[in-house]
């Protein structure tokens, strides 16, 4: 077994909660060395990691930022995404909990790469926990001129909002979540514009999940071209993986990109709960495809998985053992997809309605024989016709359960979406 | 807009239609937007919930690991159904269907926002019993 804790590291330890402790050890260089730095020095350093969206959507962070102008009249934001809320996800939990400075010290960092001083972190309404951490560690950072009008004394202005949720899974979507900020109710918008050019109050915004910003102190502090060798071929350095379900130790394991499923699930996760038989195991959240006992040699990058045609997604793995009903399972995630459906969309939201009610039928035991074309004709007719990808996520789940119910788990052609922007970065 | 309505329901319980054209009036907004925010978000609560909220985690991490029994065994000793209020007001709960961010500890409850896991039924009562006296001894009174 590899251990490779960069953002894990103080996970478990609660001296790292405590500013005076983290300053100590290693809090803060990553940012006072960026300070000091170009801006484009950073953003070239963070392209040369392969650093990933670790929210999702794996679109390189790097890149996302050079799509933010650099001259702009309009003031620039960054939103932090810890909306946390694809089931089976907790890992940017953690790091809120555990070690809050590393975030701010990736904010700082993020910020100075992009030239914004005004950052927004968007909590989730149910991490009470984690928001209070959060907060105390935000005052602290003010406290110790980490925040404020003179960044650690380098004339970097830069102020830090901490914002909570309220409780709907689909502000985790980018555009959502700028409108729930901006306080509507959280309604994904049209793209483009993109929120790099038009964002928070209409201005260029950079959105980056907790995890993949937390990433940024290491990478500055031990070089790009270092974390990439972490990982695999443009999927640079280690993530976290919550694996959950069915096994003997779930958790947050941070793992080097390129690790397999079965390791996962096997060396780390302790196998599945009292010596059963694996039957499915969710790779990346309830919004990817299931995978099959006999995929699990599947490394967890974003290329692996998606050439699989599911996908790495929030790298939540939830595991399914022989006992589970696999339609019962299924019924449970569209439950869940429907009730979370914003209902901006049509076919989402009469869709995911639909599909939940004739699952309701067949497990009540009154299904028709029709029920699986139907839910077949849905696997169609919700694909890419909606605004954002809650509604691709809902099919690809459908989709792949509904083969594992047909045939008994063999292999099937299974076609990646089209356009997967959900839960971004 | 958030923050304000968090404000209100922490203060009050809940948010009340009254509350709903106070904030209105403070954010300088029409009424039926602050209404449309508050229908929106299911931790916004237009209804008084009882002094101890719990909300139980259906998710399918927790569904695997038995949530079922959970709300089962809730159902039955509190004898209110979700939605519901026990009669003294001590009590509220529901069962939400999306993910509490808490799987390790699966099947688990978040009560008064707080997470509590890796439930049995008899770390559940132990839970009820420690929350509530009043709540306690009217359990006790009934019993005998």
């Amino acid at each position: 077994m590899i251990s490779t804790k960069l953002v894990s590291r103080f996970f478990g330890n609660e001296n790292a909660r405590d500013l005076a402790w983290r300053l100590k050890n290693g809090g803060y260089e990553g940012a006072r060395k960026a300070l000091g730095m170009d801006p484009q020095e950073i953003v070239s350093e963070v392209i040369t990691s392969n650093l990933r969206g670790l929210g999702g959507a794996g679109f390189p962070t790097g890149k996302k930022w050079t799509f933010v102008p650099r001259q702009s009249e309009k003031p620039k934001y960054l939103a932090v995404n810890a909306d946390e809320a694809e089931p089976g996800t907790f890992k940017d939990r953690y790091i809120l909990e555990w070690d809050p400075h590393r975030l701010i010290e990736g904010i700082i960092i993020c910020c100075k790469a992009v030239g914004i001083h005004v950052a927004y972190i968007y909590i989730r309404g149910e991490y009470l926990n984690p928001y209070e951490r959060l907060v105390a560690a935000v005052e602290d950072a003010y406290r110790q001129k980490l925040l404020g009008p003179d960044v650690m004394g380098s004339g970097f202005s830069l102020d830090v909002h901490v914002h909570r949720g309220a409780g709907a899974y689909i502000c985790g979507e980018e555009t959502a979540l700028l409108e729930s900020l901006e306080g509507k109710k959280g309604w994904p918008r049209l793209k483009p514009p993109f929120p790099a050019l038009e964002g928070a109050f209409g201005c260029p915004t950079v959105i980056n999940n907790v995890e993949t910003i937390s990433h940024l102190p290491e990478i500055l502090l031990k070089g790009g071209k270092w974390f990439a060798e972490l990982g695999v071929k443009n999927n640079g350095g280690t993530r976290l993986f919550a694996i959950s379900g069915c096994v003997s130790n779930p958790g947050v394991y941070e793992l080097p990109m390129g690790t397999t499923m079965r390791e996962l699930i096997y060396e780390y996760a302790g196998g599945i709960k009292g010596g059963k038989a694996l039957k499915g195991v969710i790779p990346g959240g309830t919004s990817s495809a299931v995978l099959t006992p006999d995929e699990i040699g599947t490394p967890l990058t974003f290329d692996a998985l998606a050439a699989l045609g599911s996908m790495a997604g929030s790298g939540a793995v939830i595991v399914l053992d022989e006992d589970i009903c696999m339609v019962k399972a299924l019924h449970n995630i569209e439950s869940f997809f429907s009730h979370e459906s914003c209902g901006q969309c049509t076919p989402c939201r009469e869709g995911t309605g639909w599909v939940h009610k004739i699952l309701s039928r067949i497990i009540e035991g009154n299904g028709q024989k029709s029920d699986l074309d139907t839910l077949n004709d849905f696997t169609v007719n919700m694909n890419g016709t909606s605004i954002c990808a809650l509604c691709e996520g809902a099919v690809m789940a459908l989709k792949s359960f509904m083969f594992a119910l047909k045939t008994g788990f063999t292999r099937m052609t299974r076609r990646p979406p089209a356009l997967w922007a959900f839960l971004l970065l | 807009m958030l923050p304000t309505l968090h404000l209100i329901q922490e203060q009050q319980g809940y948010i009340s239609p009254e509350a709903e054209e106070y904030a209105a009036q403070k954010l300088g907004l029409p009424a039926v937007e602050v209404r449309e925010v508050v229908s929106f978000y299911t931790m916004f609560s237009t209804e008084p919930r009882g002094r101890h909220h719990i909300k139980v985690c259906d998710s399918l991490s927790c569904w695997v690991c038995g949530s079922s029994g959970i709300r089962e065994h809730l159902r039955s000793r509190l004898g209110i159904e979700p939605g519901e209020t026990t009669s003294d007001g001590e009590i509220s709960w529901e069962v939400v269907p999306d993910c509490l961010g808490a799987c390790e500890l699966a099947p688990m409850i978040q009560l008064d926002g707080i997470n509590k896991g890796l439930l049995t039924p008899e770390k559940l009562d132990a839970l009820l019993d420690g929350i509530s006296p009043v709540f306690q001894s009217r359990e006790k009174g009934d019993q005998k």
